[in-house]
């Protein structure tokens, strides 16, 4: 670090990141609390273990490679290039950048920002799943939509040098695409082929609502998942750069904080339109609801997920009408699906994440049509088509395809859901059962021990 | 063409105010904010209103008392 400013600038950025971290914790925790609220009470501590276990999964994996793939694969797609293993050095297990070191700072901070991002895409995918998965094949999918495909998207549309952003001037700057569109198709890729809960559908195909055991649970988990939400828009910003630094057309000496394309924004527009496209999700979801408070608070968290792609440039109004439209298509969309095809989506995960994520990026194309996808020269602008593109890859190519074509080996292997008579009984039949006798020992033992009167 | 006013970031910043799109529809746009913000007080009170009369059309003193012991 050469003079103080680089240095106050540096330490400054570390612990930005640190505190992003630590907010966007409170995601994981609210998953857990939204997923046991939503499953039955035969079920808790496995919904609950199934979830936490994304955890250490994702991140090792996220360590031994998904980081690397971030900086090797930005241009890695046919016809664009390939892997650019020289930009991977610093980035592999073994770098000394990735250990204590006193020449950099950032990469651990930088790095445990996109993997809680990591941890959200799995935990996204874990929720629609609930009661009736097996917690290894769900595993699996964690590692596989946390630290390999997620962070493929990232590289391509989340990176200042990703073909995405330079060939279709890819906008995605709170990542409607990159983390929901991906989370939410590969969750649809999963329930398909898993098929639904016993009971979801009855036999004329007409289905049932399976309510959650704890509604209170669940809005609190939302609730979290809404303030970790903050630090993940906060974790999308560069906080402090200066023109020399981001080496671009930017010309002057005037410092900003930019998007994660090193475009300029503000931790203040950002503030606005969080709030506002949460205030517009909340109130359309009442009213489209009906008042129901799952979709209400789950409205809340689509209408920032749609109108994501483009807070960082919107005006407010504009953010608050963008999610107010998401989450009424997102609503009607959920429950027709449900309806033709017979999904079982349990927590509305496909939806909330999903829909809003496709439909947050093809509005944010109209919108900010014609904007500077980035700073640097010979990027194509923002644009409808582009963004439809990026919708697509996400969502299908990126997300869908690749779980249902894995879903389906697992099913082949009989490794997918778990068996028919266990999901009847409830999957924590011998925890309860276990937890019961040492109840029934205890109290016996400590009744034998107590000297009569 | 571009909807917040620049077509690239080859600029001072120390020179660029607001980048949000439609500049100058600023009063438009709150207008339309507004009228969803009314809108909504409106379509609410209707749909609480219906909700109500079809509550306190299904009462029976049986459904009272069991609500009171549920607490």
């Amino acid at each position: 670090m050469d003079g103080n400013l680089n240095a106050l600038t540096t330490v400054f950025t570390e612990f930005y990141y640190w505190v992003t971290v630590v907010f966007m914790f409170l995601i994981h925790v609210g998953f857990c609390m939204y997923e046991v609220g939503a499953s039955r009470r035969k079920n808790h501590m496995h919904t609950l273990l199934k979830n936490i276990m994304v955890i250490p999964l994702v991140t090792v994996t996220f360590f031994f490679f998904g980081w690397w793939i971030y900086w090797t694969f930005p241009n890695a797609f046919p016809g664009i290039g390939g892997i650019d293993f020289a930009a991977g050095t610093a980035y592999t297990p073994w770098s000394e950048n990735m250990g204590t070191n006193m020449q950099d700072r950032i990469t651990g901070v930088f790095w445990a920002a996109f993997l809680l991002f990591s941890w959200t895409a799995a935990s996204i995918v874990s929720g629609a799943v609930i009661e009736r998965i097996r917690s290894s094949a769900l595993w699996m999918h964690a590692v596989m939509i946390g630290s390999v495909l997620w962070i493929i998207d990232a590289a391509w549309g989340w990176h200042w040098d990703g073909w995405m952003v330079k060939v279709l001037g890819y906008h995605d700057a709170y990542a409607s695409g990159v983390i929901h569109a991906i989370a939410g198709g590969y969750a649809l890729g999963v329930i398909m082929v898993l098929g639904p809960r016993i009971g979801k559908f009855a036999a004329d195909g007409t289905p049932r609502d399976i309510p959650p055991h704890n509604p209170w649970m669940l809005a609190i988990g939302l609730f979290l998942i809404y303030t970790g939400f903050w630090g993940f828009y906060a974790a999308c910003n560069v906080p402090a750069i200066s023109p020399e630094v981001i080496d671009g057309q930017i010309t002057g000496t005037t410092w900003t904080a930019t998007n994660i394309y090193l475009a300029p924004t503000s931790l203040s527009a950002i503030t606005f339109n969080f709030l506002m496209s949460l205030s517009g999700g909340l109130m359309a979801a009442y009213i489209v609801s009906k008042g129901d408070a799952f979709w209400t608070l789950s409205g809340g968290l689509a209408g920032v997920i749609t109108a994501s792609a483009g807070n960082d440039l919107y005006h407010p109004i504009q953010a608050m009408i963008i999610a107010a439209i998401g989450v009424v298509i997102v609503y009607k969309l959920h429950y027709w699906v449900e309806r033709r095809f017979k999904i079982d989506d349990a927590v509305g995960a496909v939806a909330v994440h999903g829909y809003a994520g496709v439909v947050g990026l093809i509005i944010c194309g109209f919108v900010l049509w014609g904007a500077p996808s980035s700073p640097y020269e010979g990027y194509a602008t923002v644009n409808p088509l582009g963004q439809t593109i990026g919708a697509v890859i996400m969502f299908g190519l990126l997300g869908f395809l690749p779980a249902f074509i894995i879903s389906k080996i697992q099913a082949s292997f009989g490794i997918l859901r778990i068996p028919e008579a266990v999901e009847r009984q409830g999957l924590d039949f011998h925890e309860n059962e276990t937890y019961e006798a040492a109840i029934a020992d205890i109290t016996q033992a400590t009744h034998a021990a107590t000297p009569a009167e | 063409m571009s909807t917040i006013g620049y077509e690239n970031w080859a600029v001072d910043l120390a020179d660029v105010g607001a980048i949000y799109p439609m500049q100058g529809w600023e009063v438009p746009m709150t207008i339309i904010g507004v009228l969803f913000w009314l809108g909504w007080h409106v379509v609410q009170f209707r749909s609480e209103s219906r909700e109500l009369a079809e509550a306190e059309k299904n009462i029976s003193a049986e459904g009272v008392k069991k609500a009171i012991d549920r607490y």
